[in-house]
């Protein structure tokens, strides 16, 4: 069980079990749904835009601890960021999942995550919330 | 349990891999020597394409390749000529969807399906009734997880045209009983079909005694090859039908303009098809029949039986779907209290078992049981009963790891 003592870390455990930033952003708001067809984890991304940053980021969904711990995390690390910079995350938060790449210093606590690299099937779950996120700022371009 | 012999050995993967417990075979069941032995020797000694050639070695794999539709058709109780190769069930439901239902069913006309169906026998018949304006009506579930017959009576009408049913569930492994379903929709003069994808691969299957008029397998869930699978037709119904596909094979007379048709079955097996894997899955099934397919579901339903126990007995904080009873094979889809089962399936891999996790193609089904999803596993005839041990001593360790989730 020593992967997945790797995989689990606490910090996703804790996510998982107490979601951050979990629940609904009152209109106006920027709202995208993500969904992995294959699995039906399934989450809806709530952005408020404010000059241009992030003003406030919410979520609800549903899925494994993965998924959740992941969008649980993004959407407090995100707060606040510009549109690129929020981009910027994106790229790397993938690099370290799909292309096993160091964690960079910027995702902070995701880097719990890290481990999830070296299993396949779970890729999806860790970048659901991030391609969701990617998908709404390319929208809101 | 199959005792007579070690049926582990003529599976090289399951005997090179004594650390891993393969409990996926609902989804693909893996294959034994002789059907991998089939497809190396067809492609290495008698390879060339079929119908065409004059030459020997053409004669050579087109008696091979019908061969295999003989074995099939023996397979299944059926008519050599009403045996259509397709690459695989969800292939056959859809030429019966296009072939029989876009060019049978009006606006007003009924189509029957269950609560239970896997999406390959839902969404076809989604674009049946969007094209025909037929409206798509579903027989419920009971709380046990059986079809709930006495809702049949109203369901069906003389407004049904069209009946699809699956044989046995992916996910609850519950038998339908599709004979006594056929013979009340054919009284009412409805057609009937029945997804086999679950029920051919484990249990002896009559298509005469069914009393269907379509029935559906893929080869790869019965131990044969990929990319093949079997619709087998009543004649007299093929014979009817236009063809789904068109091309080469499939004609009898082609002008620039206008084309005839071959008989069934070529008539509904345009281009090259699958010759290999057509030969190979004759192997497959000759390979269950020497073994005997009540031996397999007995062997499927003993598992059955003592896992179902254990999973009561020593871990009762698992839900498991499905009928308690001899109408049920070898499948168990399950909970973990609140543990997503994508969680459980990952942490089963851990220890060598694989399982499946997620909604296994029935969206619908786990909607009605109110969950996102479900792990499973399932039972074949290289399964034992070591195997079910191992998977309850490492459920029992996933149970440990995830206790604040209980």
């Amino acid at each position: 069980m020593s992967l997945l003592d790797e995989i689990y870390k606490q910090t996703i455990l804790e996510h998982y079990k107490r979601p951050q930033n979990f629940g609904v952003l009152p209109p106006p708001v920027l709202s995208t749904p993500g969904v992995n067809p294959a699995c039906g984890d399934q989450l809806e991304l709530y952005l408020r835009l404010e000059d241009g940053k992030i003003g406030a980021a919410m979520w609800q969904g549903q899925g494994c601890a993965i998924s959740m711990a992941s969008a649980s995390m993004m959407t407090g690390l995100i707060r606040g960021k510009t549109i690129p910079e929020a981009l910027d995350l994106v790229g790397k938060f993938k690099a370290m999942i799909v292309d096993g790449a160091e964690p960079a210093p910027e995702l902070g606590d995701l880097k719990a995550l890290a481990g999830v690299h070296k299993l396949h099937a779970r890729v999806k779950c860790a970048t659901l919330a991030w391609n969701t996120l990617e998908e709404a700022l390319h929208g809101a371009r | 349990m199959i005792a007579a012999r070690d049926l582990r050995r003529d599976f090289p993967l399951i005997a090179g891999q004594p650390d891993q417990v393969y409990l996926d075979s609902a989804a693909s069941a893996q294959k034994p020597q002789a059907v991998i032995e089939a497809l190396s020797r067809f492609y290495r000694e008698h390879y060339a394409n079929v119908h065409r050639g004059a030459y020997a070695l053409s004669l050579e794999a087109t008696q091979a390749y019908e061969n295999a539709r003989k074995t099939l058709a023996r397979f299944v109780g059926a008519e050599e000529r009403e045996v259509i190769f397709v690459r695989n069930a969800t292939e056959a439901l859809n030429l019966v969807a296009y072939a029989w239902g876009m060019k049978n069913l009006r606006p007003g006309d009924e189509i029957l399906l269950t609560e239970m169906e896997h999406h390959a026998n839902l969404v076809p018949w989604h674009f049946v009734a969007k094209q025909t304006g037929a409206r798509i009506r579903a027989i419920p579930l009971t709380a046990q997880g059986r079809l709930d017959l006495d809702a049949i009576e109203t369901l069906l009408t003389e407004r049904t045209r069209l009946v699809s049913v699956v044989h046995m569930s992916n996910v609850l492994g519950t038998l339908n009983p599709v004979g006594e379903m056929a013979k009340a929709a054919r009284e009412r003069g409805a057609l009937v079909v029945v997804d086999g994808a679950q029920s051919a691969p484990h249990l002896p299957v009559n298509v005469k005694e069914l009393g269907a008029d379509f029935f559906a397998f893929s080869g790869h869930k019965m131990g044969g090859p990929t990319g093949v699978g079997v619709l087998w037709g009543r004649y007299a119904v093929l014979e009817q039908m236009e063809p789904f596909l068109g091309g080469g094979e499939m004609i009898l007379e082609v002008h620039l303009d206008r084309s005839t048709y071959a008989k069934p079955p070529q008539r509904f097996e345009a281009g090259t098809p699958a010759i290999a894997e057509a030969v190979a899955l004759g192997a497959a099934a000759e390979y269950l029949m020497d073994v005997g397919m009540e031996n397999v579901w007995k062997h499927d339903r003993d598992l059955l039986e003592y896992a179902l126990q254990r999973l009561d007995e020593e871990l009762p904080e698992v839900r498991t779907f499905g009928p308690r009873g001899p109408d049920r094979g070898g499948v168990i889809a399950f909970t973990l209290g609140g543990v997503h089962a994508h969680d459980v399936a990952c942490a089963l891999d851990q220890q060598g078992i694989a399982v499946r996790a997620g909604h296994h193609c029935a969206q619908p089904l786990h909607r009605k049981l109110g969950v996102p999803a479900s792990a499973r596993a399932s039972f074949y005839l290289y399964t034992t009963q070591g195997d079910v041990d191992r998977f309850i001593e490492a459920m029992k360790r996933v149970r440990e790891f995830f206790k604040d989730w209980l």
